[in-house]
């Protein structure tokens, strides 16, 4: 029997097939991405990567293409005061941004360019390689603080389902700073299928926040390679809401002394969706520290996931890495799976991960209710002090803000 | 303002109050005292509605209206206030965000008009003036990183801003030296009033030095086994619970 | 401070180096012809004299077997084991002994040798001459053992003691075929034999092991132990054990293990089953000490096992206990399914690698029953250029309401060259259940080193003394005279490690 039949790759193949010819750059390193998307296929809980979130079912829907053209003006929502960058169905759209100054911006399918970080290993990295049509690049050059930039990924609702799979590079040259504000909405079925390579030269400092408030039909996948050179530091922080089936997968790498990375993220879930932050953060050089503190806020019949590994290679001594995950299920049918990992070759390093699981302290809330805090208004004080740890460390204050009110948000429509 | 009638209550199947009868008239401070076990801090608790302990008979009513019939939300909007012995910690949640939407609440359930952000500052730094709390206080999260004395400071504060009609301390000067438990008393002497009462357990005489109480209770085992005035506090702070106790028994 | 005296003075007392249990019997063997095939599991059975069911049992397990692929998740490496290229029963000659008299002298001597008194009056008298360092239950009168040898159990002590009170305790053989109700009734429940690949095939092959029943509301006069040691070459030990403590029943039972040193790798895949009712009470202590090969990564065990408690009763408890300093690869998971509600799981594990070894161990708590509870402690000490891996998992179904766990992992390093890591899996479905993990990874500080090298200390037994205080948590876990060696044992196992 056809292997591929077996692994749900099948339709993604004889897509590409199609699509050969057509789509920008090398097509040497997409055939590569195919053959290894074929021997692998669809992610499933087989892989001990995805051991609690399969993909398969990417393989029960049939995925068109976006239609090349956007037809109305798609409703932005709430964003910050700052230079934006359109994906409609991702596919970049000049008429719609405002480009920023000190950043320069280049479409993948003007300039087509693949990175060069790894990602044959990972499924959905290869899909993305063998199937990307656009996407943007970022280039901020050596010492320019170009401040903060949106990054808007709209599915709009039109011809369902879709899947589209966007390339997208953040480079910043030595002692360069960036602020990248990335937002993904949508409406109806789809794919959104995103790969994201950093690279933080000596002394840059990229702050990369996330709000993933995708439609709740839609699959989300995203993968994001950072690299981080000596006194570089990667900022990431990620706010799930949306999609039916999420996968935030961030591979963060230390390459020279006195790096730094913070992870940090939350997931507020509700209904079935199902809800995945995967990080590795591999220390290769030695006086790095990391740090993450993932939250989880598990409704209804969700299911959040978190899996962290940390590495430590042998060169990387006085790693100080720290990671810390905790559940709040707030719902008997609600589920947490986590899996903390450490990896450690080194000898002389502080590294340490902690997990929680429960819910809401009986104690704290009737303490704030003995104040005359209603009930529910007091779980709401609650949730939001539980995500305070991850949260506050977010420096740029407009998109706390904007992650806190969509945070309401979601609370308000919960209730 | 209080009555409390032949009140039992359990935790965990065990037994803990086991009658006991009390009448606060407003603008009446009465103390709570008695031995360690005694079911003082169990008697707080059952008044503020703590779900861990089950109330097995009697009945309080508060201002007229039946306590134990409410949620714990509705005891504070109805103008109860514990102040815990213990005080708990919620880390990640601001004290001026905390005590701006416990008042709020109460506010609204009185059918007051809610303060804005100015307007409440104003009073809470006015009221942590009063009470000699740094203002940072009120920038950091609820108890988190406080000494045992702010604590017990900090409980006061939302005392005195939550204008409560009856105040239960727990023990609130436990833990405290002279200067604080004086800042301490101040604070419920401020209000003071003929519409204000007040429910004061502890161990100890000397609060009450700063304190002066209407009528003392001693509760053992469950039960008030003995009331007077002012000066059966100092019998007891002279000659220990066993004679009261004793001759209860 | 008298304890960390006491603890550098047995430290100190240890001059020898390297493995010392390493010595070979020279006995007339009964060996079985290396492969393995529906006929090998034949000629075991009817050796052991097997009824039909037994029979009928292994040869099931034998097809699962056949039809499983042989694990690869767990972070250790080896060459490819030929299951073809074992021999997979081997006894000594003489027929089983009627009574303790019997064992064959060369035995006698052998266990001797080991510190395992094996003539009651002996063990009666207590302390059995050298070279026992690292052995269970030596010079402790109070404790009943079953000796296997290879393939069959040689001696089990004090029965007649352990009658009286109700107590069963014989080699699982003879449970067999005294007991085949019980055996019938409980074999396999706990680890099914298709469970896991080593599982499959301990059930096919097994060949001994201890059975242990202790009767309702019995609390076992004394500490249980058995003492395995594979001697034969080219073998494997294939023990299956069976504890079953009835209603109220309370047993402490101890398992310790040596073999000698040979070029060639060597099988151990044992399966143990505890189940415990209602209220009774079972702590499972092992001191695993199987040969580790030598500085280079040649020879010792491969120690697959397959560990686990059903916690059917309520209230009922099970505690596992492991200090593992032995093998050249242990793949190991003692765990509890905590079905009984208030059942208690407990598992407190030490894992020492050096030289070339590897460990991947840990532990898995099913919590099924409202209000269960469980706790993990386990230290890991990676040194030379060894791995070691804690693997765990605690799962919280939907059922356990108000389930607790608290895990806690540590990691020490010593030396740049070996590896520590920590993979635990937690799932929880229950939102009154309470779960907290916690792990670190650390280094013997060089100022704490300084500190004891400043009062006169050695690095090595500077060391020995850092490592005893970070595993004592666990080691207080043990039972005391087991405690004593245990703490020995960790100082042999890392010596070479540092300087």
């Amino acid at each position: 029997m056809n292997q591929s039949l077996h692994n749900g790759a099948d339709a993604y193949l004889s897509r590409y097939e199609g699509l050969r010819d057509r789509l920008p750059g090398d097509a040497a390193i997409r055939d590569a991405a195919a053959a290894a998307f074929k021997a692998g296929g669809l992610p499933s809980m087989r892989d001990e990567d995805w051991r609690y979130t399969s993909l398969r079912a990417l393989a029960e829907t049939d995925f068109g293409e976006p239609l090349s053209m956007v037809a109305t003006a798609p409703i932005l929502g709430d964003a910050i005061d700052a230079p934006r960058l359109v994906l409609v169905d991702g596919r970049y759209q000049p008429d719609l941004s405002t480009p920023p100054v000190g950043v320069t911006v280049t479409p993948f399918s003007e300039n087509p360019y693949f990175g060069r970080l790894p990602d044959t290993k990972r499924p959905m990295a290869a899909l993305n390689t063998m199937l990307t049509e656009d996407g943007v690049q970022l280039h901020v050059a050596a010492g320019v603080d170009a401040g903060a930039l949106v990054l808007l990924s709209l599915a709009p609702q039109g011809h369902r389902p879709i899947a589209f799979h966007p390339r997208h590079g953040i480079h910043l040259e030595a002692g360069a700073k960036l602020t990248v504000l990335e937002i993904a909405r949508g409406e109806g079925a789809y794919l959104h299928n995103a790969v994201t390579e950093a690279v933080v030269a000596p002394g840059a400092v990229l702050t990369h926040i996330r709000l993933q408030d995708e439609s709740r039909d839609a699959f989300h996948v995203n993968t994001t390679f950072a690299e981080v050179a000596e006194h570089g530091t990667y900022d990431a922080f990620v706010l799930t809401l949306g999609a039916q089936v999420a996968r935030t997968e961030i591979h963060a790498r230390l390459i020279g002394p006195h790096g730094m990375v913070h992870l940090n993220g939350a997931q507020l879930l509700g209904g079935q969706q199902h809800g995945d932050i995967t990080t590795v953060v591999a220390h290769d050089a030695p006086n790095c520290g990391s740090r993450q503190t993932i939250k989880n806020v598990l409704s209804d019949r969700s299911r959040g996931v978190f899996q962290g590994r940390i590495e430590v290679a042998r060169a990387a001594q006085k790693t100080d890495g720290y990671q810390m995950n905790q559940a709040l299920l707030l719902s008997p049918q609600a589920e947490i799976d986590c899996k903390p990992q450490l990896e450690i070759y080194a000898d002389d390093v502080k590294c340490s991960h902690g997990a929680t699981v429960g819910e809401l302290d009986a104690d704290q809330l009737f303490y704030l209710r003995s104040r005359g805090v209603p009930d529910a208004e007091a779980r709401a004080i609650l949730v939001r002090a539980f995500l305070a740890e991850a949260m506050d460390p977010i420096a740029h204050d407009d998109a706390r803000a904007l992650l806190e009110r969509a945070i309401e948000q979601w609370w308000e429509h919960r209730a | 303002m209080l009555s409390v009638n032949n009140l039992a209550a359990r935790i965990d199947e065990k037994e803990i109050l086991r009658g006991i009868s009390l009448d606060v008239p407003a603008g009446q401070v009465h103390a709570i005292m008695g031995p360690n076990g005694s079911g003082k801090s169990t008697l707080g608790y059952v008044l503020a509605g703590h779900e861990g302990y089950e109330v097995t008979g009697g009945s309080v009513t508060f201002g007229g209206a039946d306590l134990l019939a409410m949620e714990p939300e509705e005891r504070a909007a109805a103008g109860l206030f514990l102040a815990f012995q213990a005080p708990l910690e919620l880390p990640g949640v601001n004290n001026a965000n905390f005590l701006r939407t416990a008042l709020n609440a109460v506010r609204r359930a009185r059918g007051e008009a809610e303060l804005d952000a100015v307007g409440f500052l104003r009073l809470a730094r006015t009221e942590s003036k009063r009470l000699h709390m740094p203002d940072d206080m009120l920038k950091r999260n609820v108890n988190v990183g406080f000494s045992g004395g702010e604590k017990k400071r900090n409980e006061v504060l939302q005392m005195a801003i939550l204008r409560p009609k009856l105040a239960v301390l727990d023990e609130t000067d436990s833990g405290l030296d002279i200067d604080a438990l004086r800042i301490v008393a101040d604070g419920v002497n401020a209000l003071r009033s003929p519409e204000f009462s007040a429910l004061v357990i502890t161990h100890h005489q000397r609060l009450l030095d700063h304190l002066v109480p209407d009528r003392v209770h001693v509760l053992s085992r469950g039960r008030i086994v003995r009331s007077g005035g002012p000066e059966l506090a100092r019998e007891l702070e002279a000659n220990g619970y066993a004679g009261v106790v004793a001759d209860a028994a | 401070m008298p304890a960390a005296t006491e603890t550098i003075d047995t430290v100190q007392s240890l001059t020898q180096s390297g493995y010392k249990w390493g010595f070979e019997t020279d006995i007339e063997m009964d060996i079985a012809p290396k492969g393995l095939t529906a006929d090998t599991v034949r000629m075991i059975s009817a050796k052991k004299e097997e009824p039909e069911w037994l029979l009928d049992w292994r040869l099931a397990a034998f097809a699962a077997w056949e039809a499983m692929v042989e694990p690869n998740w767990a972070k250790v490496g080896y060459p490819k084991i030929d299951y073809q290229d074992i021999h997979y029963y081997a006894a000594p000659k003489r027929p089983a002994p009627k009574s303790l008299d019997d064992v064959d002298p060369e035995l006698l001597a052998m266990y001797e040798k080991l510190g395992i008194p094996l003539k009651e009056r002996a063990a009666l008298a207590g302390v059995e001459g050298a070279g026992m360092e690292g052995v269970i239950g030596s010079g402790n009168p109070n404790i009943a053992i079953d000796a296997v040898f290879d393939s069959v159990s040689v001696a089990t002590t004090f029965r007649e003691t352990l009658a009286k009170s109700g107590v069963i305790f014989c080699p699982i053989s003879e449970a067999v075929r005294e007991h085949p109700e019980l055996v019938r009734k409980y074999l396999g429940t706990v680890v099914p034999v298709s469970d896991n690949y080593f599982a499959a095939l301990n059930s096919a092959v097994f060949t001994d092991g201890s059975f242990v029943y202790i009767p309702k509301g019995v609390r076992c006069p004394m500490e249980l132990s058995t003492y395995f040691r594979i001697n034969a070459k080219n073998s494997g030990q294939f023990e299956r054990t069976l504890i079953i403590a009835d209603d109220g029943a309370q047993v402490s039972y101890l398992e310790g293990c040596t073999a000698p040193m040979r070029d060639e790798n060597q099988l151990h895949a044992a399966v143990v089953e505890l189940v415990a009712f209602d209220d009774a009470q079972i702590k499972y202590s092992t001191v695993q000490n199987w040969y580790p090969g030598d500085a280079n990564g040649r020879g010792g065990i491969y120690n697959f096992v397959t560990k686990r408690a059903a916690c059917r009763g309520a209230r009922s408890k099970v505690s596992w206990t492991q200090v593992e300093t032995g093998s050249a690869i242990t793949w190991k998971y003692p765990s509890c399914v905590l079905q009984g509600e208030g059942s208690v799981g407990e598992f407190y594990s030490v894992a020492v690698t050096n030289n070339r070894q590897q460990a991947d161990t840990g532990t898995k708590m099913i919590h099924i029953g409202k209000n269960t509870r469980s706790t993990i402690v386990s230290k890991g000490i990676s040194a030379g250029r060894s791995d070691n891996t804690y693997r765990g998992l605690v799962r919280i179904l939907p059922k356990a309401s108000g389930a607790r766990n608290h895990t806690q992992c540590d990691s020490l390093l010593i030396g740049d060259q070996c590896g520590a890591h920590t993979v635990p899996y937690i799932e929880s479905r229950n939102p009154t259940a309470k779960v907290e993990h916690e792990a670190t990874t650390s280094k013997i500080a060089d100022d704490q080193l300084f500190y004891c090298r400043s009062r006169g200390l050695s690095e090595e037994d500077a060391v020995g003394l850092i490592v005893n205080g970070f595993c004592k948590e666990v080691l207080k876990e043990l039972p005391m005279e087991f405690a004593v060696e245990a703490q020995k044992l960790l100082a042999v196992s890392l010596e070479g490690s540092v300087g």
